[in-house]
């Protein structure tokens, strides 16, 4: 079996799962609760958050546990909106974000904020021109992705950073989810950056865990209310065995980042050098500085996206068609869309998307199994 | 820039008379505590300074570690050159005048030192070699004898050369321990680290007093006055913390006493089993944070009818600071964030809606004698809790086992 749809989610660590056993079993306690047995939950939890902040290069004070990526992306966007309303409604994020994120906008959009989506070019990529252009007196808030989850674009968050320079009461966020561990550190401590948003599944923590850096001074609402947990920010009785196994997640993905970087992008470029021999072949994700080393989008046109993932499930090899979310829905991806890409290579599109487990053996063996399916096919359609 | 030593020069000590040879001798033992995570540095205390040869260790650290050590006047940052290598003298004396005098037009001044009298240059020409080099290398620079903006020092000795530009401020004040012992009363508010602080800086070595009263007060106040004497431990080496049960006292004096005199009633207890801790530990005095007037407990009348208990002295470092003056000590000394939290502590638990500002001593005394005094502070005295806190020791949030917690993260 070879699992290379990693950007959909990463299978739980074992180690990481040993620790949401243990923390479930021994720091049951709820660490609001003031005896001994919350006492010693809450001691987890705020080392946990200490160990993620310096992972990240931050305090612990800017660190919020969340569900993951979705919540994290609603809360910034509809939290600042929440709270700048009274000095504007306009809003800037680009055609390509994550679902969270564009629905997020949607939503807001019916309650009277305007929504300006960034086109992308050809590549993949929103031009700070054309954010620098986009922005008004009223502009609130900035939210462009870090690494697109279809085809791995690495967006140009320093020089975007840079027009933001001039207008420092914009909000400033980052959908980062796709960008952990995968080589981008210096992207993500860009200090003009105010919010960035993360998921633990796609680092091979459990399900129903992420966190939020929210930059201390940055005010924004909680959108969820209640017991005051987080300081306020985030109500809910805190998911311990999520938070510990996630902080110990991301020390494990964090370690020798370099080197795993090194492995995943070997493969995509042993990946690369074959697809491109091929006739007819559209290649989404070159082998560039600017494009993820862990996600490979390509088409092969006339064949349907789904039909190749299929294909390929049958000799027990597990990718996707663009994402994982729209997958289901059969809806063209929607970076490709935005990329102007004719509909017709659009649907053919499917994303290869790796991890630290993945090797250049099974690189090989996807090798032989795409020629045989791409052979089957020609026969068919070209 | 490599620093091969640190040079400290006594402030104050250097004009105590005979007592200075124990003065050096306390300050000596002080400096080699607090440097002793610096494994490889050798002390040499001379008559009115003191070399520290780093041996490799950082300098910066050093400096760092130093600056919370009384009694030192000021330290300069010096590198050693051996006699021979004059030519390693210029480079150098050219690289600190580079680090110190970076802009055009700025002075500078070579002072030379020679207690090698067969050193074959004499100071004028040392003075005159060093300075045309520096001129030649730097024509953007002038010569200027007095208050140059950058002043190198070099001395001639036996051993080779010294060569030094900056001088730093040390912590001043006399070196901890001269000045004899003392217990202070700890509340955990932000005025009693301060008062500490104060304390060590006049030399003396202070034992900490905490009052604790479970379950009106949460094991968390008593962690936060252990963690505050941690950090004013950067200041006095390991300190004994000495907690005293007081709940049952508490009680009893609720029971019965008037509500506005509880609070003159209990400061009362607490000042009389200090002084018997005092008398225990061999201590002088007593310190403490009060502040004229800041709080009921604190007016002049309620000073009086409290220090009615005792001829000791008891004495008030901060008793004539503002607020603001006292926070920016304990801001100094980091302990501002840590006195803050929110804990209950002993003093406010039991605090009555309106307590006298204006005690009367008489019915003070005379509410006091429905209580058996002797018998409950026998018991609190019967029942200390001695332990050292060192500096860095932390007691907030370990709650659960450090190993366990970080083989789960």
């Amino acid at each position: 079996m070879i699992y290379f749809d990693n950007s959909a989610t990463t299978k739980v660590a074992d180690s990481v799962l040993d620790t949401y056993v243990k923390v479930s079993q021994n720091f049951f306690g709820n660490p609001s609760s003031l005896h001994a047995v919350g006492q010693k939950a809450d001691d987890l939890l705020e080392q946990s958050r200490q160990q993620v902040a310096e992972l990240m290069g931050v305090n612990a004070s800017e660190i919020y546990f969340t569900s993951g990526g979705t919540e994290g992306d609603n809360w910034v966007i509809k939290g600042t909106a929440m709270e700048k309303a009274p000095f504007g409604k306009h809003i800037i994020t680009s055609q390509i974000e994550h679902p969270a994120v564009i629905n997020s906008m949607k939503q807001l959009e019916k309650l009277g904020f305007e929504v300006t989506y960034l086109p992308v070019n050809k590549a993949g990529f929103v031009s700070p021109e054309s954010l620098a252009a986009a922005i008004r007196p009223d502009t609130i808030l900035v939210s462009i992705m870090a690494v697109n989850n279809e085809i791995g674009a690495v967006q140009p968050i320093h020089e975007i950073a840079k027009v933001l320079e001039k207008h420092q009461t914009i909000h400033f966020h980052v959908d980062a989810v796709q960008a952990i561990g995968k080589g981008f550190d210096a992207l993500l401590r860009e200090p003009r950056i105010d919010f960035l948003s993360f998921s633990g599944h796609k680092f091979h923590a459990p399900r129903g865990i992420g966190f939020v850096y929210a930059k201390s001074k940055r005010v924004f609402q909680p959108l969820l209310t209640g017991g005051g947990q987080e300081k306020d920010m985030r109500s809910g009785t805190e998911n311990t065995p999520a938070i510990a196994a996630m902080a110990k997640a991301l020390r494990i993905v964090l370690t020798d980042e370099d080197k795993k970087v090194a492995q995943q992008l070997a493969i995509k470029r042993r990946l690369l050098a074959h697809l491109q021999t091929k006739e007819n072949m559209v290649i989404f994700s070159p082998d560039a500085p600017n494009f993820a080393p862990h996600i490979l989008c390509f088409s092969i046109p006339g064949v349907r996206g789904e039909t190749i993932v299929h294909a390929f499930e049958q000799k027990q090899i597990y990718i996707s068609t663009t994402s994982a979310c729209s997958s289901k829905k059969g809806v063209e991806s929607s970076t490709l869309k935005a990329m102007a890409i004719p509909n017709h290579i659009a649907e053919s599109a499917v994303r290869v998307s790796l991890d630290d487990q993945n090797t250049l053996a099974e690189a090989d063996e996807f090798i032989q199994a795409f020629d045989e399916i791409y052979n089957h096919f020609a026969k068919l359609y070209v | 820039m490599e620093y091969t030593e640190i040079m400290a020069r006594y402030g104050e000590l250097s004009t105590k008379g005979k007592n200075r040879k124990d003065f050096i001798g306390r300050l000596n033992g002080n400096i080699t505590k607090a440097l002793r995570p610096f494994t490889a540095i050798r002390i040499h205390p001379k008559r009115d300074r003191m070399h520290i040869v780093l041996n490799g260790e950082s300098a910066k650290d050093v400096m760092t570690a130093l600056d919370r050590v009384f009694g030192i006047q000021t330290y300069s940052p010096v590198i050693r050159i051996e006699a021979t290598d004059f030519e390693q003298v210029k480079a150098v004396a050219l690289e600190m005048v580079n680090e110190a005098a970076p802009k055009a037009g700025m002075s500078f001044k070579i002072n030379t030192r020679r207690s090698n009298h067969e050193y074959p240059l004499d100071t004028n020409d040392i003075n005159l070699a060093l300075g045309d080099f520096i001129s030649d290398a730097r024509p953007d620079l002038v010569v200027k004898m007095k208050q140059p903006d950058v002043k190198v020092r070099v001395e001639v000795r036996h051993d080779g050369f010294y060569l030094s530009y900056l001088t730093v401020q040390g912590a001043l004040g006399l070196p901890v321990g001269t000045a004899g012992k003392a217990v202070l009363m700890l509340s955990g508010g932000i005025d009693s680290p301060v008062a500490a602080y104060l304390a060590l800086k006049r030399g003396v070595a202070i034992e900490m007093v905490h009052f604790y009263s479970p379950p009106y007060t949460t094991e968390n106040a008593l962690k936060k006055a252990k963690e505050l004497t941690a950090k004013v431990a950067a200041y006095a080496g390991p300190v004994t913390f000495i907690q005293v049960p007081f709940t049952e006292i508490q009680e009893e004096i609720k029971e019965k006493v008037p509500e506005g005199y509880l609070m003159t009633v209990q400061r009362r207890f607490m000042l009389r089993l200090t002084d018997k801790i005092r008398a225990q530990r061999d201590g002088l005095a007593i310190f403490n944070g009060e502040s004229v007037g800041q709080v009921a407990s604190q007016t002049l009348s309620s000073m009086a009818a409290i220090n009615d208990v005792t001829t000791t002295p008891i004495i008030r470092p901060v008793a004539t600071l503002d607020k603001n003056e006292i926070i920016a000590i304990a801001r100094k000394i980091d302990t501002f964030d840590l006195s803050v939290q929110p804990f209950e502590d002993c003093c406010t638990i039991f605090a009555p809606p309106q307590p006298k500002t204006h005690p009367n001593l008489e019915k003070t005394r005379h509410y006091e004698q429905a209580l058996d005094v002797d018998a409950l502070e026998d018991k609190a005295m019967a029942n200390l809790t001695i332990s050292t806190v060192q500096v860095g020791d932390k007691f907030l949030g370990q709650n659960a086992d450090a190993a366990e917690i970080s083989q789960l993260l």
